[in-house]
């Protein structure tokens, strides 16, 4: 049980006070209601270098990293297709030194063109080091655009090319935050060895002159629904073959979310998982195949990926996949193995939560999808799953025309 | 109010950092444990130690292959039913092995803890070690390099350890495909055989413990010499390294990134310039406003990100300072790490700065002490180099008090850009 409290300023910031006595740290978390999902499809990639422009200095302070740094400071964000995060951590006696950075970050931003000028260099250089200079980089790019006809989920959060942030303009940067960036549109969430009192008094004096900013209403295209597969091939430098198969599954606040997280893990959780074990261990077709989803608040993807064994036909390695989910289909898993991937979800949770960092990262993030209590309530959403709502996901799910598959073929002639 | 003036701070060197004393046991067989205990959360971590990492191995890749297999079938159960009871209880049994030690670590919620512990004693003291399972080991760890050694940065990593060591030493040896091929059943067997003994094991162990924690250690872990006991000769080996300190590598024709490696021998953490190397290190490129990634990434924008880290291996230690930059930008990027070495060289750390990097690793410290499972962190790594809590509250004195001029006279001594070598792998 994760206790909080909860209260709004006038301009309709609102925080979250986690308190615990036990450490000598204290967490300040804050999060905003944009990602990559909000982009304009022309100027892809915006929410995330807009991150990195967020440690260029703000109205009042030039250097944000320095006066954290030198009051035992740390910090770090990131940005997802949903959402921006940002967080510190320092001890305790410090924490008004957090207040100030991330207020005045908030306040404005010091829009410094040689700011810009070199965080789109940089992140040019992360673009090509994750997506570009790596064998199968580039997969993720192409399986959005196949999976995604019209959800923003078509392009991946570091952008859909180079292009678009090497174009960026310092007017675009200023519109982004004075949009976004806003009291109204984000949730500030303070843990560790504080008192509710304490932040009360902090937030107001650095947060509650903040212009409260226009609440932005998020009005994105859905994804309609696949009616026919998807299907891929790809020809690369890569020295294997590579299998990819992804299925539409349901918006994190959908209660099917559940089951579909749970189908995840029963194919794809562990060593003792059905994938591993039957197409890695007993049939040998794979040197190691995953299976996972991406955890989206819009419906996201579940995915399955591997790499064959050399000399494995493309064809015998899907039909093997597809006889897996063939199995899940046709016939209701024990209870056993259900429970099984419950004990796992709940031990996840328990170690999760042990570091003060995570539980405010997660207050935030349940507080955006509606209620931070939500963090407290949802292991009971996994215990109520039963094998039939497995057996009927399964029927939905793997139904082969809502699938997108790429056949990722290691190219001998290079 | 004015936000251009900052919080008054509590310093750094007001921050009373101790290490949580831990609790040790003795099983009845003589095995150690050592323990932090925690009873807030409802969580468990359990890790077995062995002397069995690579430093011990006569043929590549033993060590880190029998680690892996031992949990993958015992003479009673298949890998598939030994890993099927352990995730039934939601738990995380989790193997490493390194240059000295090879671990297993279980984690799991207190309340399973009876249960999952006579699987662990299968686990690690019944090992099959099946010709089937070896066979899948190599196909996949071939496969697996293949891939990585299409990667620039694992590239430079393989080759600046070479230069550093000597392909045959230990820190410098990497994973081939023949040495995969070369595994056998046997070999893995007798390194099981030799090092994996309960006289060679210590446990740590740290979180919310069951009441019987002792109890039930001593019933699977403690009544029997199990494996029984073997005598360990820790032989020394020697250090061979590259005559040539410039190495320029292509890998991929179209890559689009280099990978750089500048590094150097260091001494080892017994050596008392060891913990005041923390601290310059911490300045040159140990943390985001670091030098290198002031000037190299904030500046000049060349990477995503650089660092330069101190190896701490039991024999000798290393400083090496990596990073991708783009391709272009190689040459200049290492022209610009071999000027901020000379500047350390040249001129004192200013105050300001050194007190900034005194705070920043203080806080940083604070926070990674945060928890059980943290502590017996730092303290295995204490135990397991045969170091008590005087060894951290001297590390700590050594940040709250080193002078400038020590620091410089350290760059001096070992930032000289000659003694370095450096690679670019495209």
């Amino acid at each position: 049980m994760i206790h909080f409290n909860k209260f709004t300023l006038g301009n309709g910031l609102r925080v979250i006070v986690h308190e615990d006595h036990t450490t000598p740290m204290a967490v300040l978390n804050v999060l905003y209601d944009v990602g990559a999902r909000d982009e304009d499809p022309a100027r892809t990639g915006f929410a995330h270098l807009f991150e990195h422009l967020m440690f260029g200095g703000s109205v009042n302070i030039p250097d944000y990293d320095e006066p954290l740094q030198m009051a035992g400071g740390e910090n770090n964000a990131f940005t997802t297709n949903d959402l921006t995060n940002y967080y510190i951590q320092l001890p305790a006696e410090n924490i008004e030194t957090a207040f100030w950075l991330e207020s005045d970050r908030m306040l404005s931003l010091a829009f410094d063109e040689k700011s810009l000028d070199v965080q789109r260099k940089v992140v040019s250089e992360e673009f090509k080091e994750h997506y570009i200079n790596k064998p199968y980089g580039d997969v993720w790019h192409k399986m959005r655009e196949l999976a995604y006809s019209s959800h923003p989920y078509r392009w991946m959060t570091i952008g859909k090319e180079l292009s678009h942030i090497e174009t960026a303009s310092l007017e675009d940067v200023k519109a982004f935050f004075f949009k976004y960036y806003r009291p109204v549109n984000a949730i500030l969430v303070v843990g560790g060895k504080v008192t509710t009192a304490q932040v009360k008094v902090l937030a107001e004096k650095w947060f509650g002159d903040i212009p409260s900013g226009e609440k932005y209403q998020r009005q994105l295209p859905q994804e309609p629904a696949q009616t026919a597969a998807h299907k891929l091939e790809v020809k690369a430098k890569v020295p294997l073959d590579a299998l990819y198969k992804c299925y539409h599954i349901y918006k994190r606040e959908d209660p099917r979310y559940y089951a579909a997280d749970l189908l995840s893990d029963i194919l794809g959780g562990g060593s003792s998982s059905r994938l591993h074990q039957v197409l890695v261990k007993e049939k040998k077709l794979f040197s190691n195949i995953e299976c996972y989803h991406f955890g989206s608040l819009d419906a996201g993807l579940l995915a399955i990926e591997g790499k064959l064994v050399k000399g494995v036909k493309m064809k015998d390695a899907e039909k093997a996949i597809q006889e897996e989910l063939s199995k899940l289909q046709q016939t209701v898993i024990p209870e056993r193995e259900l429970q099984k991937v419950k004990n796992r979800v709940e031990s996840l949770l328990a170690f999760e939560d042990m570091s003060l960092l995570n539980r405010a990262n997660n207050l935030a993030f349940y507080e955006l999808m509606g209620d931070a209590a939500l963090m407290n309530t949802e292991f009971t959403h996994y215990e109520v799953v039963t094998t039939a709502d497995i057996h009927r996901e399964a029927n939905i799910i793997f139904d082969e025309k809502n699938s997108n598959t790429i056949y990722y073929y290691a190219d001998n002639q290079i | 109010m004015n936000r251009t003036i900052a919080p008054a701070i509590k310093d750094a060197v007001e921050f009373d950092v101790t290490l949580k004393p831990y609790e040790k046991f003795t099983l009845d067989n003589g095995i150690p444990v050592y323990v932090i205990k925690s009873d807030e959360q409802d969580t468990l971590q359990l890790e077995f130690i062995f002397p069995a990492g690579s430093w011990y191995e006569q043929e590549s890749q033993v060590a880190a292959a029998t680690n892996f297999l031992i949990k993958n079938g015992s003479t009673k159960h298949n890998a598939l039913e030994i890993n099927e009871s352990i995730e039934y209880f939601g738990a995380y049994l989790n193997r490493n092995s390194y240059h000295e030690n090879a671990t297993y670590t279980l984690h799991c919620l207190t309340r399973h803890t009876e249960d999952l512990l006579p699987l662990l004693q299968e686990v690690i003291q019944d090992p099959a070690f099946s010709a089937d399972e070896l066979a899948t080991y190599q196909q996949n760890m071939k496969q697996r390099l293949a891939v990585n050694l299409q990667k620039c940065d694992f590239v430079a990593n393989r080759y600046i350890d070479k230069y550093l060591f000597g392909e045959f030493h230990p820190y410098g040896r990497v994973s081939t495909m023949m040495a995969y091929d070369a595994l056998q059943p046997e070999s893995l067997r007798a390194f099981y055989q030799r090092h994996y003994s309960y006289n060679n094991c210590r446990i740590f162990v740290a979180g919310h413990l069951p009441e019987n924690m002792i109890a039930l250690l001593n019933k699977y872990f403690g009544s029997t010499q199990w494996n029984g006991e073997t005598t360990l000769l820790r032989p020394e080996l020697p250090i061979q390294t590259a005559d040539e300190k410039k190495h320029r590598i292509f890998n991929d024709e179209n890559g689009v990134q280099g990978a750089v490696r500048v590094a150097r021998h260091f001494p080892n953490r017994y050596h008392p310039d060891f913990p005041k190397m923390m601290v310059l290190n911490t300045i040159l490129g140990g943390y985001f406003g670091s030098r290198l990634m002031s000037n190299i990434r904030e500046e000049k924008g060349y990477t995503y990100g650089i660092h330069s880290q101190l190896y701490n291996f039991r024999q000798t230690g290393a400083l090496n300072i990596q990073t991708e930059a783009g391709r272009d930008v190689c040459e200049a990027t290492i022209e610009e790490i071999y000027k901020e070495l000379q500047n350390l060289q040249n001129e004192p750390v200013p105050e300001e700065e050194l007190s900034l990097v005194r705070n920043y690793m203080i806080g940083s410290i604070l926070g990674d002490l945060d928890g059980a499972f943290q502590v017996i962190q730092r303290w295995k790594s204490l135990i397991l180099n045969d170091l008590d809590e005087n060894y951290f509250n001297n590390n700590i004195r050594i940040i709250k008090t080193i002078t400038a001029e020590e620091l410089q006279q350290l760059a001096k001594q070992y930032f000289t850009p000659s003694d370095f070598y450096e690679l670019v792998v495209i």
